[in-house]
């Protein structure tokens, strides 16, 4: 069991950008008859949004920076850490938040680190940048969350390819030595199941070869490469179901938080069905559990923020929220937040 | 747990079938409908009815309802 209570730490801002190019689920060619209607009803998901070729995950979060830092009167300069967190990093090596501090004109003082999480990566991130800023010594940070994770799926992949969406968010933290109230996590990790949801060749355990670049036919139309990203389905829906559930209630239990007292409870975006049944085990209000993926798909890290910025920006900020978020997915991994905002910037979504 | 039981249970996700026409030795994954949504339904309503956690390969590899009881009894 683990928990964590970050003080002194407030969320000034949360932004989003999206690709402008929409796929849409209805005509996804290789669906065979009445399948598309199926699966849009049981997964939620209608559209979403993908990238070109050769845009990244930092390509899409650099413009959700500057739009954030501009409404927000952050100078470049007096931001002093930098987090991203995505499984779609430019490269194996070097990080990509070392090459953001050139991009984004931050100090050569920065505090930089990536972190090569998926769905999880938001919630993950914010503990790690919470806990940085909350002595004081760094005041400002920058959480950049998000994956080009269309990229990561083969075309030919008929059960992954209607899924996933592209996305890049910033949320930004700041020092406060009047928060009102801390920042709560809880974490988990079952790595029994890392194969769930796996790339499986690239790293060091199986470096590429041209064996990776081959289309292997799982089922029908269910075509992936070993450098693709495969995931099984069943087995990331139970531990979804279970985890989430757990993850809400032991982050209540915990921290003594009343959930009646809760304004929204954000799910990770991957599957309606999946998440409503969450949200009835835990007897939530279906108005206090805003979705985003019928539009977006999921979005991976990016998905908890961009929820806030496309479903309800507007009440956040007009007043003070309570939030639940709630993260599971790959590693497998998952990981619970409990935060208090009030009246936080949220520029509408950027598109790229 | 009772095989009868389950077999009304699964018999119960499948929309278009007379649920009279299941049997232990019904091939779940042969029937019209099937789909990996099913699926979902399935590993549902084992965690729901049960309190069983299942996994992926349990659907994959049982060919009967009857294989899939046992399976799920085995994990229990």
């Amino acid at each position: 069991m683990s928990f964590l209570t970050v003080h002194n730490v407030v969320i000034r801002g949360i932004a989003a950008c999206v690709p402008s190019t929409v796929e849409e689920n209805l005509t996804f060619p290789l669906f065979e008859e009445g399948e598309a209607e199926r699966v849009i009803k049981s997964t939620g998901i209608h559209r979403k949004h993908v990238v070109s070729a050769g845009t990244t995950t930092s390509d899409l979060c650099v413009p959700a920076v500057n739009r954030l830092l501009q409404e927000l009167g952050w100078s470049t300069e007096s931001v002093d850490v930098l987090i991203f967190a995505s499984s779609s990093r430019d490269y194996i090596t070097p990080s990509t938040s070392c090459i953001l501090q050139d991009r984004l004109h931050l100090s050569e003082h920065v505090f930089t680190m990536d972190i090569p999480f998926g769905c999880t990566g938001w919630v993950h991130g914010m503990s790690v940048l919470s806990s940085l800023l909350s002595s004081g010594e760094m005041k400002r940070g920058l959480l950049l969350a998000g994956d080009t994770s269309t990229t990561m799926t083969y075309p030919g992949d008929k059960e992954a390819r209607p899924l996933f969406g592209d996305a890049g968010t910033v949320t930004a933290l700041e020092y406060s030595s009047e928060a009102e109230t801390p920042v709560f996590f809880t974490f988990g990790t079952e790595g029994k199941n890392y194969e769930a949801i796996i790339v499986r060749d690239g790293g060091s355990r199986h470096p590429v070869t041209e064996e990776s670049l081959k289309p292997i036919e799982y089922r029908k139309n269910i075509v992936r490469r070993n450098i693709d990203c495969v995931m099984e389905g069943v087995d990331v829906f139970v531990f979804s179901g279970i985890r989430g559930t757990q993850c809400v209630n032991d982050l209540c239990e915990h921290f003594h938080i009343d959930e009646s007292e809760i304004d929204y409870f954000l799910f990770h975006q991957a599957n309606r069905y999946m998440t409503e049944r969450i949200r009835k085990k835990l007897k939530i209000d279906p108005a206090k559990v805003p979705y985003s993926l019928q539009d977006y798909g999921n979005t991976s890290c990016a998905s908890i923020p961009l929820t806030v910025v496309t479903q309800c920006a507007e009440e956040y900020r007009k007043r003070k929220i309570n939030s639940v978020a709630c993260a599971f997915g790959v590693g497998l991994c998952w990981g619970g937040i409990c935060f208090t905002t009030d009246k936080i910037i949220c520029p509408d979504l950027v598109e790229f | 747990m009772k095989l009868d039981e389950f077999i009304q249970n699964v018999a119960d996700l499948f929309d278009n079938i007379d649920p009279s026409l299941f049997s232990a030795q019904t091939k779940y994954k042969e029937l019209p409908g099937w789909s990996s949504l099913l699926a979902l339904s399935i590993v549902a309503m084992i965690d729901e009815e049960y309190g069983i956690r299942m996994e992926g390969r349990d659907i994959w590899n049982s060919e009967t309802i009857e294989d899939l009881f046992q399976v799920m009894v085995s994990r229990q």
